[in-house]
């Protein structure tokens, strides 16, 4: 009777042992869900404010044609994109043609004193960093994640009830890609 | 950043438990003298129960009250786009689920402060000075340190606390009041003399504790209230990144030399930095904030945004060897690093005018602007459907 006790004791531990690993697994997959829906809102409202931003801009900037050009075409790049990663790699370019728009502007004293221009610049600004702040807690939440994951012994229960890893969300700015090699 | 909190929040218990143990105390000795044959009970429920309804009182009505004494007014995006836009970015940079009311004060001293018992029910006050003085980075510091008071959960432990000091004040006032008027309460003296002579010793030790505990209860109070300053400017700083920000903000602030008409001893541990200049409160152990030239040096002496740079900062500057951050922070070793600088080619309007002009927009005031360059001020209080321009005559409709 005794050993058969003990048996359904152990059993009976390990069971609550592994719903609390796996509430813990699911907390935080939702945690990475609900910090990606966050990136997600600002880069609608980045996607949502170009043509705006376009329209304002280009009665005032006639040489900067190429540059307007390409933001609109990496916009709907990015619109189309899926994946984390597809994502990451075209509003990184989007990023980087909108920091050349904003050097660009300085050369337009007309269009700095543009009240509307203005409004959409801080509108503009202001989704930049709500990006790049909900950008560095999607990643944490994402670390936190696939730590728990890869760790003994949660990784266990994670192979059980197949949790997978999630990607990093890793903005490629191209002008900081464009640091040449140093070869020896 | 949540075992940061659960440190907070260790610590604020026992402060609590010593203030209380304080109050009891203080209660029981005052009422064992009183009447000896009570034991002191009914005093330490008495001290209690004045604590718990102040402490309720504040709790539910505190930021409501805070609000309204310093004529503060709930505003809407469109009044100060910029404002919200910054409560937004931190608030995300917090990774908090709610975002905070926001209020305008008619100040022309730059003050801010943040209240509310739980980041659900949270504000930020802001005064009309401070938007006008301050660019982009800098108001986006000083927002984050707000944030992380909201964040680190200060603001309801700063309030219970307060209002655990306040009691511990009024019980022994009462007290000692009442010992000089009563010359020592003649009423219960017994004509045994021997426990007359047990109520003399009572008596010292009841006006001694009615002395010494509300001192050394300000001085646990004050000193954990400039702790929570230093970690509200580290939080800040790790969630703007980009400590120069808090630092030039706190520059312009401590240069200012305008006094808030609308804030008093009770208010102003509430706010970034004290509203008013008292110089001899200025420092020490009875000030609720650190002093503000070494909060500045202390973040530009920062390397990174991290904890750990701040806390390696606070040594440096401070030369003490304690750590000002609780060890489950400094456990956090990833770095983000320093953000780049906004630009912020600012236009050098008047403050003044700017802020006589924010000011207007929290009131409905509308805004015109004319062909002729003059900028209309309608206000709510103007009811015809147009309005023709004083320099040009030119008709606008609203």
């Amino acid at each position: 009777m005794a050993p058969l006790l003990i048996i359904l004791g152990i059993i009976v531990v390990l069971v609550i042992w592994l719903i609390g690993i796996y509430n813990s697994l699911v907390k935080l997959r939702n945690q990475v869900k609900n910090a990606w829906s966050q990136i997600d809102v600002q880069l609608k409202r980045r996607h949502d404010l170009i043509p705006n931003l376009i329209e304002t801009v280009k009665g005032y900037m006639k040489h900067e044609k190429e540059t307007l050009e390409n933001i609109t075409a990496y916009r709907s790049q990015a619109m189309e994109a899926s994946s984390v990663g597809e994502k990451a790699k075209a509003e990184g370019l989007l990023g980087g043609a909108l920091g050349q728009l904003q050097v660009a502007v300085e050369a337009y004293p007309d269009l700095k004193a543009n009240q509307n221009f203005l409004s959409l610049q801080e509108e503009l600004t202001s989704t930049e960093n709500k990006i790049s702040f909900s950008r560095q807690n999607y990643n944490d939440q994402v670390l936190f994640y696939n730590n728990k994951i890869q760790m003994f012994p949660s990784n266990i229960v994670a192979n059980m009830f197949s949790f997978s890893e999630e990607e990093f969300f890793e903005l490629e700015d191209p002008s900081e890609k464009a640091v040449p090699k140093v070869e020896f | 950043m949540w075992e940061l909190i659960r440190a907070n929040q260790r610590k604020s218990l026992v402060l609590f438990v010593l203030m209380g143990i304080g109050l009891a105390l203080l209660g029981a000795a005052i009422s064992y003298f009183l009447n000896p044959a009570g034991m002191g009970l009914d005093g330490v429920v008495i001290a209690l129960l004045i604590w718990i309804v102040m402490a309720l009182f504040s709790y539910y009505r505190g930021a409501k009250i805070l609000l309204s004494a310093s004529k503060a007014k709930k505003v809407t995006p469109d009044v100060h786009p910029q404002l919200f836009n910054i409560v937004e970015e931190m608030k995300i940079a917090s990774g908090m689920e709610y975002m905070p009311e926001i209020y305008i004060m008619n100040e022309e001293a730059p003050n801010a402060f943040a209240a509310g018992r739980s980041p659900k029910h949270a504000v930020v006050a802001v005064t009309a000075g401070l938007l006008a003085r301050l660019n982009r980075d800098e108001l986006q510091g000083v927002i984050a340190h707000e944030i992380a008071h909201i964040h680190n959960r200060d603001i309801r432990f700063m309030t219970l606390a307060g209002v655990m000091l306040g009691s511990i004040v009024l019980i022994s006032q009462i007290f000692l009041r009442g010992m000089l008027y009563t010359g020592g309460g003649a009423r219960y003296r017994s004509s045994n003399s021997n426990s007359g002579q047990g109520q003399a010793i009572m008596m010292i030790v009841a006006l001694l504790l009615a002395i010494l505990v509300p001192i050394f209860a300000g001085m646990l109070y004050y000193s954990i209230s400039r702790k929570r300053e230093y970690l509200a400017d580290a939080t800040g700083v790790r969630f703007s990144r980009y400590p120069e920000g808090l630092a030039s903000a706190l520059e312009k602030i401590s240069g200012t030399k305008i006094e808030m008409k609308s804030s008093n001893d009770v208010t102003a541990p509430m706010y970034i930095s004290l509203p008013f200049s008292k110089k001899k409160k200025a420092a020490g152990l009875y000030s609720t904030h650190p002093p503000i030239e070494e909060r500045i040096k202390i973040l530009r002496a920062m390397q990174g945004v991290g904890y750990q740079s701040y806390d390696k900062a606070f040594s440096e500057v401070s030369g003490k060897k304690s750590h000002i951050i609780p060890g489950s922070g400094l456990a956090e070793t990833d770095d983000p690093g320093v953000r780049k600088a906004f630009d912020d080619s600012a236009d050098k309007r008047s403050v003044k005018r700017e802020s006589g002009d924010i000011m207007m927009a929290v009131n409905h005031y509308q805004f015109i602007n004319c062909e002729c360059g003059l900028r209309i001020k309608v206000p709510p209080e103007y009811k015809k459907k147009s309005i023709s321009c004083p320099r040009c005559g030119t008709a606008h409709t609203l």
